[in-house]
């Protein structure tokens, strides 16, 4: 079947079959960042944007995208420079594999309460699973990044 | 190993009427999140899509809520109404559900739908005398609903929640946060009457009223302990990997009494 | 103390790869390798054991896009071990890539490739398979010496005396001691005697097994795999293949988490057939099911302890005997059950008059363990641990205190652990300063909180190696390039952890200049120097020490390329970071020149190589301390406060050296209460996924705090010992402690779930 939605901006037409998972098609279309890490939705590790909300594309069909805009991290360089250096500073990305979903979850934390505490950003985003961290040096990297930005206004 | 799901051909229905002729079919399948039916290893011939038809709004009404079936659970932990009419258990009730973006994808027609023995939400809406809508059948109560041979072919549109003057409390017990609780408990006080729902048992979740009315004269710690062995003795209990019968009824007595206690801090 | 005035080493600097990861850059194997590939899957046996009677591809072969698929009919029979060990491995040698007997749930049957993953998916459900189902080994208290054998094949082999016997289902058996212990534990005032069970806990990291292979333009199998063990892969793979280790080429991109998983030649193999058979490019996922079910999970361990004292709380006897299951096969069997008494009895060297250590190694007919942090030591300190708070209550006598009194201080013999010496030791101030961080004195009374909640402490000491001794080997190539610029390769991998980053910290330290000075380069079997790869927690300590060695001959050639140039003698110069100067200040080069002169005309190398072993493994310490809230009603545990005080030597990046601690912490908090590993009756693992395996979020661990009290480790890289393993170790015993405050209740099994505790508290009642 065909459908035709955003991806990261560009207006997108592709044959897709019907149990197409949007996880697949988004790597099959170049955004290698999402990836695969369990297939029960437990890790978060697939985490995209569908207009503007983060949602699970292992779970999800292609073709229920279709019509829709569709953000990776690949789309988002910018918004995740702002904060990821942060985390970087800490040694907090270790292994990286969980990091794609955790910063695009992060994203949609900061645009959603741009002031959380750290109460809310543990539970905004525990359905990102780390196993290298321990978690800690994510929230300490995500608070200093909060912390830079009350200082600079 | 294998691949779980597969679909031959993914529809979004334009009418009801367009879903509810298809799903007839024994191996179509109306889509909710998808996150339960993604796991299993099935051959679906059409996956029936409902997300062209209207069906995530909330609309209020002076008596009522009306949820559309597509409303993802993320929608109803951040509703301010639901907020208050169920003093905060609403977001109680879904905000251990893995995570954020699961709650996104999960919608609640789906939930409910499933008539899963895990379900926070079954619990909650039961407790809330919650009513649903079936395309074909019409509406009814939740509890009726939940009743229904599993093999029913209609498409559930609506979840109906009135705004009744109730009290609600929403308690669960999970072995590790995010994990499928080992049993839930909603207490609803209304009119001074008491509705108790019991789910995860494993199996799903069931409606106690106070038949022998041991919270008429009021909670006490006492008449709350009674309460909770007197429904802790009549619920059916089950073991599974997360939890024995035996351990299940043991919480189940503990957190019947910890709601009702909390209900009467909040009363 | 030695010189800990460093400059590079010692400092938080960022991960070189950092950025690249956060930003979600393509870096794994399944992002740089070609999608166009065959797509390799394996049938797994529902049986866990059973013989192939019939097997019939022949239905299976025609499915559209299906390129080929093995049985055990078409596979090389010399049997090999898929663990990633020194030869000649210690590890038994009772592995086929495919066999005629299948050993548990999830064994390998046939292997498919295709061109989709459909028709590879289709193709496995048309596979015929007739077994004979066989009765299995799924007890491993009976596994020795049971007349049901996992491995009764003549062509069975043990390459090393390690106690295997494949007649009595025993992949490895040993006693040692020093001194009478029966006599000492006679003669204590008090003993206590238990058993202690850990599961085999899943490593979990978060990107599964995979690997790609091709043949290359000289005809030779290129292996790009999530590996950290590049040159033991190459061994494994030929032998498993039968061809010769001259045609095999390995390399790892990055890798998504190790934790010892991918120290085991999981996926390789199988990709590894399709594509010497075919000549095609091949790439297996492994699912996180087969992840859970056919990976290298931790070795299930029953730890028998007597631990005797005297009144006044001075230990004097250590007894520990060991039960590990393997399972159906020994991949690191006979080494891991090691650990479980080598790093546990020394830490009660103090006093210790004698110790006994005595270990069987089983095969049953369960998932095959593997290398997973801690690597028994974790097993055995859950033990010994566990054994010396209960000790400590029933002398009455503050579990810190009784530590304080018996464990290993700087200088000592440890006599359990080889007869090293500790050279560097500062356990007793890791627990002095864990002791104050987290206001031990306050916290460790049990403490009501009203509506059935207390609050309690636990403490836990750990230790662990740095390498094998006399066998790990790690090397390093330093080569000056274009402008000044210097090439790092290595055969470690970074799995994660930093090491990239970290040797070059310590070249950077060595040349005297800046860490983006070093561009690193590895895992490569063709390119880097040889290392026997990143695991038995070595890379700081072996391959950091290469490093040093290769800067320093480095620095000599540079000097005589430089004395050249300045018409002087080579002992008249120095090295001097940026630039070569003369002693008497009449003359200097720069690095920038040095390089390009090295470019023309030159016959002196720019590039130095250095090998590395080290005859001691000298143990990191470390002391955890765990406060818990316990709800007697309901049997949870709140993890409120984790503090870890650790000596791991110089921290070489503190940030590294932190989240390593914190991440270990996490992991251990998982095993000890939420992790578990249930067998079906038919030997299938329930926890076969995510949505069954739980391990911990971000909501389930408290506050975690890290500090290091830093010993300095003269034989290691600038002080350094190790870090990546003894983090996992304290968390099991300190919660065990916790809990056994808050109930009264010891648990010796783990996980410890709410239902145990509450079963705990009503039987205590009872």
């Amino acid at each position: 079947m065909e459908i035709k939605l955003t991806l990261n901006g560009k207006p997108l037409t592709a044959e897709i079959d019907a149990d197409t998972l949007l996880i697949d098609f988004v790597r099959d279309h170049g955004c290698l960042s999402v990836k695969r890490g369990c297939e029960t939705a437990n890790c978060g590790l697939c985490t995209v944007l569908l207009d503007g909300t983060p949602v699970l594309s292992c779970s999800m069909l292609a073709a229920r995208a279709a019509g829709h805009h569709v953000q990776t991290l690949e789309g988002l360089q910018a918004e995740a420079e702002d904060f990821v250096g942060f985390i970087a500073d800490q040694g907090a990305e270790q292994c990286g594999f969980c990091n794609p979903g955790f910063v695009m979850n992060t994203i949609a934390l900061l645009r959603e309460n741009p002031d959380p505490t750290d109460d809310e950003i543990r539970a905004y985003l525990a359905g990102n699973l780390c196993r290298c961290s321990g978690y800690e040096g994510q929230l300490r990297g995500i608070r200093a990044y909060l912390d830079s930005r009350k200082g600079d206004a | 190993m294998g691949k779980v799901l597969s679909i031959n051909q993914y529809v979004r229905a334009q009418s009801l009427d367009e879903a509810y002729t298809l799903c007839q079919k024994k191996n179509n399948v109306v889509l909710g999140g998808m996150l339960w039916l993604k796991m299993h290893r099935r051959q679906v011939g059409t996956a029936i899509d409902l997300c062209d038809l209207g069906l995530d709004k909330i609309e209020e009404t002076e008596n009522e809520y009306r949820i559309g079936a597509m409303v993802p659970l993320r929608a109803l932990e951040l509703h301010e109404g639901f907020a208050k009419l169920t003093q905060g258990a609403m977001e109680e009730a879904v905000r251990h559900i893995v995570g954020v973006q699961f709650r996104n994808c999960a919608t609640l027609g789906g939930s409910l739908w499933g008539r899963f023995g895990f379900s926070d939400v079954l619990t909650l809406f039961l407790a809330l005398d919650a009513r649903v809508k079936l395309h074909h059948a019409g509406e009814m109560r939740l509890a009726d609903f939940a009743a229904l041979p599993r093999t029913t072919r209609d498409i559930l549109t609506e979840v109906i929640v009135p705004k009744a003057a109730r009290r609600v409390v929403y308690l669960s017990q999970r072995n590790i946060s995010t994990d499928f609780p080992v049993l839930t408990v909603a207490l609803a006080a209304q009119d001074g009457k008491y509705t108790c729902v019991v789910g995860a048992r494993p199996m799903p979740a069931v409606v106690f009223a106070d038949e022998k009315g041991i919270l008429a004269q009021g909670i006490t710690e006492d008449s709350a302990r009674a309460f909770a062995e007197n429904i802790a003795s009549r619920a059916v209990l089950g073991g599974n990997m997360r939890g024995s019968a035996d351990y299940r009824r043991e919480i189940c007595k503990v957190l019947v009494r910890r709601a009702a206690l909390a209900l009467a801090k909040e009363g | 103390m030695a010189e800990t005035n460093f400059r590079v080493v010692n400092q938080p600097v960022r991960k070189k790869d950092a950025m690249q990861l956060l930003l979600g850059k393509p870096a794994y194997v399944d992002d740089v390798t070609p999608h166009d590939c065959l797509v390799v899957k394996v049938l797994r046996s529902p049986h866990a054991h059973a013989l192939i009677e019939e097997i019939n591809t022949d239905i299976a072969c025609k499915v559209p896009g299906i390129e080929c698929i093995f049985t055990y009919k078409d596979v090389p029979q010399k049997r090999f071990t898929m663990a990633g060990q020194t030869f000649p491995e210690p590890s038994p040698y009772d592995r086929l890539i495919l066999d005629q007997r299948v050993r548990f749930v999830g064994d390998a049957v046939a292997i498919v490739a295709g061109e989709t993953e459909k028709a590879v998916d289709k193709a496995l459900k048309l596979i015929k398979v007739k077994y004979q189902v066989l009765e299995p080994v799924l007890d491993f208290h009976t596994a020795k010496d049971n007349k049901i054998l996992v491995h009764p094949e003549d062509s069975w082999r043990s390459l090393c005396p390690v106690g295997a016997d494949n007649q009595r289902n025993l992949c490895a058996s040993e006693t040692c001691g020093d001194g009478d212990v029966d006599a000492v534990l006679a003669d204590c005032d008090e003993v206590v005697e238990h058993t202690y069970h850990t599961k085999a806990c899943q490593q979990a990291m978060m990107e599964t097994f995979r690997t790609y292979t091709e043949i290359d333009h000289y005809g030779r199998l290129h292996i790009i795999s999530s590996t950290q063990i590049v040159f033991h892969v190459r061994r494994i793979i030929a032998n498993a293949l039968d061809i010769p280790k001259s045609k095999i080429h390995v390399e790892k991109p990055r890798i998504g988490g190790g934790f010892g998983a991918k120290q085991t030649v999981v996926a390789e193999v199988y990709p590894a057939l399709v594509t010497w058979k075919t000549g095609k490019a091949a790439k297996m996922i492994y699912s996180r099911e087969e992840c859970q079910i056919a990976g290298s999970p931790r070795h299930e361990m029953e730890v028998h302890v007597r631990v005797g004292a005297n009144k006044d709380g001075v230990i004097r006897a250590i007894d520990v005997y060991t039960l590990s299951n393997t399972g159906a096969f020994g991949e690191h069997g006979p080494t891991t059950v090691g650990l479980s008494g080598h790093k546990s009895i020394p830490l009660y060297t103090g006093n210790l008059e004698a110790f006994r250590f005595a270990y069987d190694v089983v095969y049953t007919n369960v998932q095959a363990a593997g290398a997973y942090r801690g690597y028994g030591a974790t097993q055995g300190i859950f033990a010994v641990e566990s054994a010396v708070s209960e000790l400590a209550d029933r002398l009455g006598i503050d579990p810190v205190a009784i530590r304080e009194r018996n464990m290993v201080r700087e200088g000592q013999v440890m006599t359990a652990y080889y007869n090293e010496q500790t050279n560097a030791c500062a356990l007793d101030r890791c627990m002095a300063r864990c002791k104050e961080l987290f206001g031990w004195d306050e916290k460790y009374p049990v403490r009501d909180m009203g509506n059935g909640k207390v609050r309690t402490a636990g403490v836990a000491m750990a230790m662990q190696g740095s390498g094998i001794s006399g066998v790990d080997v790690g090397s390093a190539t330093i080569k000056l390039s274009d402008e000044g610029f210097y090439n790092l390769s290595i055969g470690a991998a970074d799995m994660g952890t930093g090491c990239d980053t970290i040797l070059a910290q310590m070249a950077a330290e060595c040349l005297d200049c800046s860490v983006d000075d070093i561009a690193v380069f590895g895992a490569d079997s063709d390119a880097s120097p040889y290392d026997s790869g990143s695991y038995a927690s070595s890379t700081t300590y072996v391959t950091g020490k290469a490093v040093e060695k290769a800067c320093a001959q480095l620095k000599e050639n540079l000097c005589k390329i430089a004395a050249g140039m300045l018409d002087c003698g080579v002992d008249e110069v120095e090295f001097a970071g940026r630039t070569v100067r003369k002693l008497d200040g009449t003359g200097e080069v720069s690095l920038f020149d040095i390089a390009t002169k090295s470019m023309c005309g030159n016959e002196t190398a720019v590039q130095a190589t250095a090998s590395h072993s080290s005859p001691v493994s000298p143990p990191p310490f470390m002391v955890g301390m765990v406060e818990i809230e316990l709800d007697k009603e309901t049997g949870q545990v709140d993890v409120l406060d984790y503090v870890a005080v650790v000596d791991c030597g110089t921290p070489v990046n503190p940030n590294l050296a932190r989240v390593q601690t914190e991440g270990g912490i996490v992991q251990g908090i998982g095993m000890a209460l939420f992790e578990d590993v249930t067998y079906e009756p038919t030997g299938r693992i329930a926890e076969n996924s995510f949505m069954q395996y739980k391990i911990p979020t971000r909501l389930d661990m408290g506050k975690l705090r890290v500090e290091f009290e830093s010993s300095y480790e003269q034989s290691g890289p600038f002080g350094a010992k190790s870090i990546g393993e003894i983090v996992i170790n304290t968390p099991s015993p300190a919660l065990a402690h916790a809990i056994a405050h808050a109930t009264g209740v010891w648990h010796r099994e783990l996980p410890i779930t709410p239902e145990k505790v509450l079963w705990g508290i009503k039987k205590g009642q009872a």
